[in-house]
């Protein structure tokens, strides 16, 4: 028996995606899992929601976000038109605001008035302390150590926001061991917590509702290149930790066979395991497993122990993905590369210096593989980049990476 | 099937496998058995124990960082079924390293051993289809964890699924000790017994006599888990045994 087989679909059980997906969660919080897969769906269903969340979509975070043709980019590649996706000019600076919106006000008509999240690069952080302060809900954001002390700018946004910022010092005190002490706080206090999980990642009904938070990035993208270049583009790029912003720009051209879907994980400084998060890539350690409520892709020892990772991001540095992004893996329909930490580090520095737009170091891995395919590509080729976030959060890192405290470093 | 609780309440020892190291646990479940545990629950340590509170954390973190392995786990269990042949034994694990040895050979290799029943943390009964095939091939008594959150229909299922006993956690959220059992635990132990016949084992925050006492007033056994193994991190490893062993002599009161 393969372990892809191990976990099998019993009828009536939703939220699978292929062999993925599914719910592996201690008992005490099913039934708060079936309340929200209920209000979830009369939500989805209720024409007052979606105008509700499509008006503040619009006039509070600032939607439709442009499709922009980065021609300097372009030009100086010798490729493929680059189009960026500017989900970095979205109110909070990513594309998490698109589901902590329509979470926040699910929690919200639900009557939950106390809202917990985890937080990796902080942006999903940032995002729901943001959507509880303009819905009036009590907040607590669980972030582990290591990601405090490397995105401590976002620490003080979600605190002047007013949010209670919990220190998590378990494991490699990173996104994972953010998530079990998110889960830890639920169960506990499951009859009045709303729990805003801030990737496609977790027990069913997550993984879909947060991509259906996040369709709009594809949507609008479609629409937007079909009036700018009168076709649809050969291939979309983005980032890939748990896989909500890529799960969210692919989704509406996944029936369009000839539009090419790359996801980017981040390779990290080595690809022995714990030096990476790149949990598609062969020999990398990645295995399917269940980890926080999901049956997909994990990095793991030969004993079933989830690893250690690294990634320069803080949001791509996660042993597990999105279980829509396994079963796209498995089938073909997307295919997965990985970016260094030096090579997303270059890119943060050519994106910056030729079109003037500071990409978030999840982002840049994204960008990286751009600029490394467009020049392969046809000048008649459209190659379209979900840009998810800016970089004004990794100006720390950028500093000490980039020596960007004594004289000015020069492009390249 | 070892899985009986003759004195009531039942006592049942949770200790996590191989904290401080292997051949500490095993001293360490005899002195538990031989002080009246009726069943002891073999805990695999997971690096990511998003069930658990502090102390098992330490625990698991402690053992995983030994090399413990499921497989080693297994092997534990089969020198404790050796040696004390009418101790209920249940392997406890959270459901990765199966998956990633496999839920058949698992399975398989448990039985083998001599285990009578497993519990995996992060499995509800929807998504038990294949373990519950396998658990009835090689057996293996399935037990399943019932919540106070859990509304009568999952409770109905959680019961016909189990074997052995049912697991009914006094209180929402993860395991530690507490002052006094939930009044959770009374009502939902009612609401189950509606649906099973089989012993009902209350859990979570259960660490002393009183504690024990207050259980066996409306279920058949008592789970300690946070408390032993507690006791064990605070103990010498020399002397834990023995201070297991004392401190489980004077649950019954």
């Amino acid at each position: 028996m393969s372990a892809a087989t191990v976990v099998n679909p019993v009828s009536g059980v939703a939220g699978r995606f292929g062999a993925y997906g599914g719910r592996y969660v201690p008992e005490t919080l099913m039934a708060a899992l079936e309340e929200l897969e209920v209000a979830y769906a009369e939500a989805e269903a209720d024409p007052a929601f979606h105008v509700e969340l499509d008006g503040l979509l619009h006039h509070y975070c600032g939607r439709p976000t442009p499709l922009y043709y980065a021609k300097r980019l372009s030009e100086q590649l010798g490729g493929a038109k680059i189009y960026l996706k500017r989900e970095d000019l979205l109110h909070t600076g990513a594309h998490k605001i698109n589901n902590a919106l329509g979470q926040g006000l699910l929690a919200q008509r639900m009557g939950k008035q106390r809202i917990i999240a985890e937080t990796g690069a902080g942006q999903h952080g940032v995002a729901t302390a943001t959507v509880c302060a303009l819905l009036g809900l009590e907040c607590v954001i669980y972030m582990g150590d290591e990601d405090m002390r490397r995105q401590e700018l976002n620490v003080y946004r979600m605190r002047l926001l007013g949010a209670d910022v919990r220190g998590v010092s378990g494991g490699s005190a990173t996104l994972k061991d953010a998530i079990s002490e998110a889960m830890r706080d639920w169960v506990t206090n499951v009859r009045s917590t709303y729990y805003i999980l801030g990737s496609a990642l977790g027990a069913h009904p997550y993984p879909t509702m947060v991509r259906n938070f996040h369709r709009v990035i594809g949507i609008e993208a479609r629409q937007q290149v079909l009036e700018m270049e009168g076709k649809l583009p050969t291939a979309i790029v983005a980032c890939v930790g748990g896989g909500a912003n890529a799960i969210g720009a692919f989704y509406e051209f996944l029936p369009d066979a000839n539009v090419q879907l790359i996801g980017v994980e981040a390779g990290g400084r080595g690809t022995a395991l714990g030096e990476h998060a790149a949990r598609f890539q062969t020999a990398g350690g990645g295995v399917p497993g269940v980890l926080q409520g999901t049956y997909s892709y994990v990095l793991q020892n030969d004993a079933g122990q989830v690893s250690l990772t690294h990634s320069v991001s803080a949001g791509l540095d996660y042993a597990s993905v999105g279980p829509e992004h396994a079963m796209l893996h498995d089938s073909g329909r997307a295919t997965y590369v990985s970016c260094n930490d030096a090579d997303a580090l270059a890119a943060t520095v050519t994106l910056s210096r030729t079109e003037g737009i500071v990409p978030a170091l999840e982002s840049a891995h994204a960008v990286a593989e751009a600029i490394r395919l467009a020049p392969t590509m046809a000048t008649t080729d459209v190659l379209m980049v979900n840009l998810s976030g800016r970089g004004d959060k990794d100006m720390g890192i950028l500093a000490r990476e980039l020596n960007l405290q004594g004289a000015l470093a020069h492009a390249d | 099937m070892p899985i009986n609780f003759a004195k009531k309440p039942g006592i049942v020892a949770y200790l996590t496998a191989g904290d401080p190291d292997l051949a500490s646990t095993k001293s360490i479940a005899l002195a538990a058995i031989d002080a009246g545990a009726d069943v002891i629950e073999l805990g695999v340590p997971f690096s990511d124990p998003l069930a658990d509170g502090p102390v098992i954390q330490r625990a698991s973190e402690r053992a995983v960082a030994k090399g413990t392995r499921l497989t080693d786990v297994l092997g534990l269990a089969k020198e404790l079924r050796t040696e004390r042949p009418a101790c209920g034994l249940v392997i406890f694990s959270y459901l990765n390293p199966v998956v990633r040895l496999g839920m058949e050979k698992f399975c398989a290799a448990a039985a083998e051993a001599g285990a009578d029943g497993v519990l995996l943390t992060d499995m509800i009964v929807e998504e038990a289809g294949e373990y519950l095939e396998s658990m009835r091939v090689h057996g293996l008594a399935p037990i399943f964890l019932a919540a106070p959150t859990s509304p009568d229909a999952r409770l109905k299922a959680i019961a016909r699924a189990s074997k052995g006993f049912v697991y009914a956690i006094s209180r929402v959220g993860v395991t530690g000790t507490q002052q006094q059992v939930a009044g959770d635990a009374s009502e939902l132990v009612a609401r189950l017994r509606q649906f099973t016949e089989l012993p009902i084992a209350v859990g979570f925050g259960i660490s002393n006599a009183a504690h024990v006492k207050a259980v066996g007033e409306f279920a058949d056994a008592a789970i300690i888990g946070s408390a032993l193994v507690a006791l064990i991190e605070k103990t010498a490893p020399e002397q834990a045994a023995a201070a297991v062993g004392a401190f489980i002599a004077g649950l019954r009161g």
